[in-house]
């Protein structure tokens, strides 16, 4: 464990946590732009944050310690993942502590007690809202662990930052299994973060929500935290996409701290290109019915199981 | 991968997209993209006859990949788009099995013919026998859309489809059957398709209706 190994953990760890609101906020304005409205301040999730900050708590009638536990529990779950995932470095010495299949581990961690949580109090819409949740869900991780896999079968390796060392440092040569995979993960970021084809983050009306339906109870410090957790997400996500995807730029372990202080910025870059294009996609799609999301979640298996088999068969 | 020259390594991304265009087809609920989806492999057939033969310099695969073009992505698209036209079969087809178990069933056929494919490409000496397996899937995954669909137009699709996988094979396995056999099979195929356009004429004027399960029926009243 070196000083520039933890030096490179701490920053990207303070990136991870104080970019992610930007980039939810940015793409919160890209859509904007799109679809011809007046677009709201790119620094509106920092302020709703700080607003839900100083506000009192109120808690409902009979909720249990699993209640109040769960936006700490969900919040520390995308902290631990925003460590493992190689943003910026991948010379990570906490990374060394879970690999590929952790990770998904960690997101199904916090999508348990969110689950829990809303239907801890007991709404109409809390239940609804967990049971949709928990379809997306069971649907979405086998095929996220596919695409995982199919990384892990190229590099020989299931540990994130040794996957992105890989990759990085390849020949140029076509991949259609990696193109495979990445039409699958994107399909599965989508649903994952509650995004347009599958999930409105932006609707009002409780009985086609999914994500929004289980945080309805939340209030102040817990809906903040909430929030924040489900920005770090979509930044992990992205994350994990760029890094897997497009990892040139990520400063490798024997590169120094020049490299580090390069990295942030193609990073940034990456960043701002790929909410860009959620953004385009979240405009071109239509929501789709709750029931037409098994096809849809069908489809990114298939076409994650279909990387790994093509890999299989050509890359011997 | 990287150790492979660029033309087998764009003969196996074309590879994929033709399996990607099985899978596809197999879960398309409408005719018309069907029949789009249908030109579409015809194009990556096309494309990857074109570079076997420019990678290994035989002439008669130029040949067979310009056949490929005129008939697969232009003929036949255009017949199959007027036969709707004409028949008046726009509307959706639903299939026997709902569509994430047909994918699912699919995957399972893909392992299959992988498993199957990876014996026999040992014993082929060309660059592209990585591809068998995928030429094999994709003529099984044609299979698995003749089986469950019901109207007659997805069918006769399904099995043309069947022909472009069976073809990949051939250019994949061994570069490519002898000119008189394609040039024999390509006019099979346009001979069916005009006979089968005719039969659907007749099945509509006998049944007021292309869904085949009138067919199974072999007396005029029960």
């Amino acid at each position: 464990m070196s000083a520039a190994g933890i030096a490179s953990q701490l920053l990207q760890f303070a990136i991870a946590l104080a970019l992610a609101p930007l980039l939810v906020g940015w793409v919160n304005q890209c859509r904007a732009w799109l679809q011809n409205k007046s677009a709201p301040s790119l620094f509106l999730p920092y302020f709703t944050i700080r607003k839900l900050f100083v506000k009192d708590a109120v808690v409902a009638e009979g909720a249990s310690a699993i209640f109040r536990t769960t936006p700490y529990i969900v919040f520390g779950a995308m902290c631990c993942a925003a460590a493992i995932v190689p943003s910026l470095a991948t010379d990570l010495p906490f990374a060394r502590a879970a690999d590929a299949i952790a990770l998904v581990g960690l997101f199904a961690l916090a999508r348990v007690f969110i689950a829990l949580a809303a239907m801890d109090i007991g709404t109409a819409f809390g239940s609804l809202g967990a049971r949709r949740e928990m379809l997306v869900g069971f649907l979405a991780e086998p095929a996220l662990l596919m695409v995982l896999f199919t990384a892990s079968l190229i590099s020989g390796s299931t540990s994130l930052p040794t996957i992105v060392d890989t990759f990085a440092h390849r020949d140029l040569a076509i991949y259609p299994s990696l193109a495979f995979a990445g039409v699958a993960f994107t399909m599965v970021s989508l649903a994952e973060n509650a995004r347009i084809p599958v999930d409105n983050p932006a609707t009002h009306l409780e009985l086609t929500m999914i994500h929004e339906a289980m945080v309805l109870e939340y209030s102040a410090r817990h809906l903040a935290l909430i929030e924040w957790a489900a920005a770090l997400k979509l930044f992990n996500y992205s994350c994990i996409g760029l890094a897997l995807f497009f990892p040139w730029g990520i400063a490798a372990a024997e590169d120094g701290w020049l490299a580090l202080l390069g990295a942030a910025p193609v990073l940034i870059v990456k960043l701002a290109l790929g909410g860009f294009l959620l953004a385009v996609i979240e405009t071109l799609s239509a929501k789709m019915r709750i029931f037409r999301a098994p096809e849809f979640l069908g489809t990114a298996f298939l076409l994650a199981v279909l990387a790994m088999l093509v890999n299989q068969m050509l890359g011997s | 991968m990287a150790g492979i020259p660029l033309y087998a390594q764009l003969i196996n991304l074309l590879a994929a997209i033709l399996l990607l265009l099985a899978f596809a087809m197999l879960t398309q609920r409408r005719v018309l993209s069907l029949v789009n989806l249908f030109a579409l492999q015809g194009i990556a057939l096309g494309t990857s006859t074109a570079i076997v033969a420019y990678a290994t310099g035989q002439m008669h695969l130029y040949a067979s990949a310009g056949m490929t073009f005129a008939l697969k992505v232009g003929l036949l698209p255009w017949l199959l788009h007027w036969l709707i036209r004409r028949l008046d079969v726009k509307w959706d087809v639903e299939g026997l099995i709902n569509v994430p178990t047909t994918m699912l069933i699919g995957i399972v056929l893909v392992v299959f013919s992988f498993n199957l494919a990876a014996a026999i490409s040992q014993l082929a000496s060309t660059v592209t026998r990585a591809t068998l397996g995928i030429a094999m899937a994709s003529v099984m995954l044609s299979f698995l859309m003749m089986i469950t669909r019901r109207k007659a137009l997805p069918q006769v699709i399904g099995f043309l489809a069947m022909e472009n996988g069976l073809f990949f094979a051939a250019t994949s396995a061994t570069y490519g059957m002898p000119m008189v056999v394609e040039l024999g099979v390509a006019l099979d195929v346009l001979v069916g398709m005009m006979i089968v356009g005719v039969f659907f004429f007749q099945i509509r004027e006998q049944f007021d209706s292309l869904d085949l399960k009138h067919l199974e029926k072999l007396k005029e009243s029960e």
